[in-house]
């Protein structure tokens, strides 16, 4: 089989969610009422006057979250294809994949004990 | 022309081929309609599940819940979306327009592509496709994406605060969702969906694989935000959360959105533990396929309610520590002791010779149990260390150190010290 | 010259998202519309991958590129301040980058594309199909001793030496 053949039933899926979302999206739109005010259009801030803008500076932990998630988001795509043959291979895929996990571990426990998973 | 159309449902395109259609035609009409058939179906499913939702909550509290609309108040959610139709849609002022309306799209089509490889009967699927695991990875880590751009298009602080929580707990608790998915391909070999329902005619991998199984589910639950996780809309904190300037039915979409979600993840749950289709005549009469299928997602979705309405919001520090101390670490360490005890089968000649018989499971799956103690062992090893740890805590902050342990006294000491 | 077939089509349609949304990232002026045209762009190279038969590398692409790298760059642009709107497209070192944008193209083009796809490579007639490997060739690839078992070990030092980057350059902040 073609991989268009293949992915022609996801292509379709694909265009045919976008437009159902889309519609779906404009009905109020198209049924509700449309007058906005300078009131109603202003950022809900617990019924204040929002105070600066809403850009403003987050904390750094986000950052390190996303950092250490990238570093297994790669190790688990290494993973799969070796979980795939895994059965067919010998001890020696294991041990590479054993090393190679143990440098990750490393890395997590390295951050763990420096603190930066600690929120406060 | 009647052995062709035996099964509608699978054959559609030969049927329509021997009555006179164009092959590619009839080929491209059975896809539509398939594809049709998909997204229309958990649009409508979320209805039932917000029904179920509201009454299971309700029985819990002691309440009814909705029984004014249709029977059981099962019409109440059709009533509800009739009225978010008709509220204004508001786009705030400072929003970033173009932005702001293709967050709730992409949400829904972070969800409803899933539905492409889930195996609902032994023919039904819509691509059954080699990396179908990989694909449901993929195709879920996209939510986040809607989640961000919601929140910062927003122009709104609760939601921008809130999105980068989201965010945070999502690709956090991937993590352990992935390594616990691992499980299942590698005992089947393959990371087709429908490969590894057919692996699990003999034996289904819950009770081959119990741990990954467990840290799935929990994970699972982080990933759809649903309680004890569910600070994806801390009512009491962000109001709502990312989606809190959305009105009418762009709202609606992101709620809708949450609910198959759950569902989803639900069902992929079935297919990687409970067999997908599996149960009695179920390769005979697919449809029969189908009924099992709703019904095992169905039963797993009945807990998480339970559990919504009764278990109190984690903190962020809490949930943020439980995945990277916790789940990370015992799902790493279950994938290694797992491939080991299958190596270990396989050397002892253990391996099943045919997947899809009970008894030449049976010895593989003791080998496996036994390492599934192991890595309770080690989980059961770290909760212990870290409860240590935070009894010490608490017993240095209060300044009083239990009397009569000159151990802990010093370690109390040290912590207070810092 | 081309043949029109849903192959080339979506050939057309994933090439323009990946060209423009490199386009847009370049011209943007808002950093975070940056990062997401170039997510349309990373978008359009996983549907080169999907016509390439190489459905991994476009999971991969979507999961690892969209679903993680774009979310982080997203947070680097939200923790500097008044990065969201620039002025100015261009910087002081604009020309340098254009000077290495067509030479890496001029390498690609001499260098990949001639001998591969040209008029007299070896590549002309071939289908793309037969020459990709499949999931399983790409396991095996990466953990058989006789073939990438060493890049891959290096791979995850280069993994945590970034990490450890990350946290020595947070920590500095504080």
């Amino acid at each position: 089989m073609s991989p268009l053949q293949e992915f022609a039933p996801i292509a379709v899926l694909l265009i045919i969610a976008v437009l159902v979302a889309i519609i779906i999206s404009i009905i109020s739109r198209l049924f509700g009422p449309y007058k906005p005010t300078s009131r109603k259009v202003s950022p809900y801030e617990s019924g204040m006057k929002p105070i600066g803008s809403a850009s403003r500076r987050y904390s750094i932990r986000f950052y390190l979250v996303a950092v250490l998630f990238i570093l297994f988001d790669i190790e688990v795509v290494f993973f799969l294809p070796w979980a795939v043959v895994f059965r067919d291979m010998g001890l020696y895929a294991l041990a590479a994949m054993g090393v190679f996990t143990l440098v990750l571990t490393i890395g997590l426990i390295y951050e763990w004990k420096v603190g930066a998973l600690e929120w406060e | 022309m009647e052995a062709v159309c035996e099964n509608i449902f699978s054959t559609l395109a030969p049927c329509l081929t021997s009555s006179g259609w164009d092959p590619s035609l009839a080929q491209f009409v059975s896809i539509l309609l398939g594809v049709l058939l998909i997204t229309t179906f958990p649009l409508l499913l979320a209805l039932l599940l917000i029904w179920a939702e509201r009454k299971v909550a309700a029985r819990v509290q002691d309440r009814l819940g909705p029984n004014r609309v249709g029977p059981f108040g099962l019409l109440q959610n059709i009533a509800d979306a009739l009225k978010l139709i008709t509220k204004e849609d508001i786009t705030p002022a400072g929003a970033d327009r173009i932005v702001y309306n293709m967050a709730p799209v992409i949400a829904v089509l972070s969800v409803i592509l899933i539905w492409a490889v889930v195996p609902f009967t032994s023919t039904n699927i819509g691509a059954d496709l080699d990396i179908g695991v990989l694909y449901f990875v993929a195709i879920s880590s996209i939510g986040t994406l809607a989640i961000m751009m919601a929140g910062w298009s927003s122009n709104n602080k609760y939601a921008l605060l809130g999105s980068f929580r989201v965010v945070a707990q999502l690709v956090s608790y991937e993590v352990p969702m992935v390594l616990a998915l691992l499980v299942p391909v590698m005992i089947a070999g393959t990371m087709s969906m429908q490969g590894l329902a057919v692996h699990q005619l003999g034996m289904w991998f819950i009770f081959t694989a119990p741990v990954s199984a467990i840290i799935f589910y929990v994970s699972n639950l982080a990933e759809t935000g649903r309680a004890p996780f569910d600070l994806i809309e801390a009512e009491s904190e962000l109001v709502a959360g990312y989606n809190i300037e959305y009105s009418g039915m762009k709202f609606g979409l992101f709620m809708v959105n949450e609910f198959i979600h759950a569902f989803t993840a639900n069902a992929l749950f079935t297919v990687l533990f409970l067999g997908a289709w599996a149960g009695p005549f179920a390769t005979e009469v697919p449809i029969l396929g189908f009924v099992y299928f709703m019904v095992k997602t169905a039963l797993l979705y009945v807990p998480s309610l339970i559990l919504r309405a009764t278990v109190p919001r984690v903190r962020i520090d809490q949930m943020m520590a439980f995945n990277w101390k916790f789940l990370v670490p015992v799902s790493v360490v279950n994938v290694l002791v797992i491939a080991l005890a299958l190596k270990i089968a396989q050397g002892l000649g253990l391996t099943p010779e045919n997947a899809t018989d009970f008894v030449s499971n049976i010895p593989q799956t003791i080998v496996l149990l036994i390492a599934n103690l192991v890595v309770v062992v080690f989980a059961l090893t770290l909760v212990r260390g870290s409860v240590r740890k935070e009894r010490l805590m608490t017993s240095g902050k209060r300044a009083e150190p239990a009397a009569g342990d000159a151990e802990q006294k010093a370690l109390a000491a040290t912590v207070a010290g810092h | 010259m081309l043949e029109i077939t849903p192959n080339t089509i979506a050939f057309l349609v994933f090439a323009l998202l990946s060209v423009g949304g490199a386009l847009g990232v370049v011209v943007s002026t808002n950093l975070i519309h940056g990062a997401l045209f170039l997510i349309v762009s990373l978008f359009g190279g996983a549907g080169l991958f999907v016509l390439l038969a190489a459905p991994f590398m476009a999971a991969v692409q979507i999961l690892v590129y969209i679903g993680a790298i774009a979310i982080l760059i997203i947070f680097a642009v939200m923790l500097t301040r008044s990065m969201t709107s620039l002025s100015e497209i261009f910087n002081r070192q604009w020309w340098i980058s254009a000077i290495v944008a067509v030479v890496m193209l001029g390498l690609l083009l001499v260098g990949a594309i001639l001998p591969v796809w040209g008029p007299s490579g070896t590549n002309a007639m071939l289908p793309v199909s037969d020459a990709v490997g499949t999931t399983v060739d790409l396991g095996i690839a990466l953990v058989d001793g006789n073939q990438f078992v060493l890049p891959f070990e290096v791979a995850s030092l280069l993994l945590t030496a970034a990490m450890i980057g990350a946290i020595v350059i947070a920590r500095d902040n504080e």
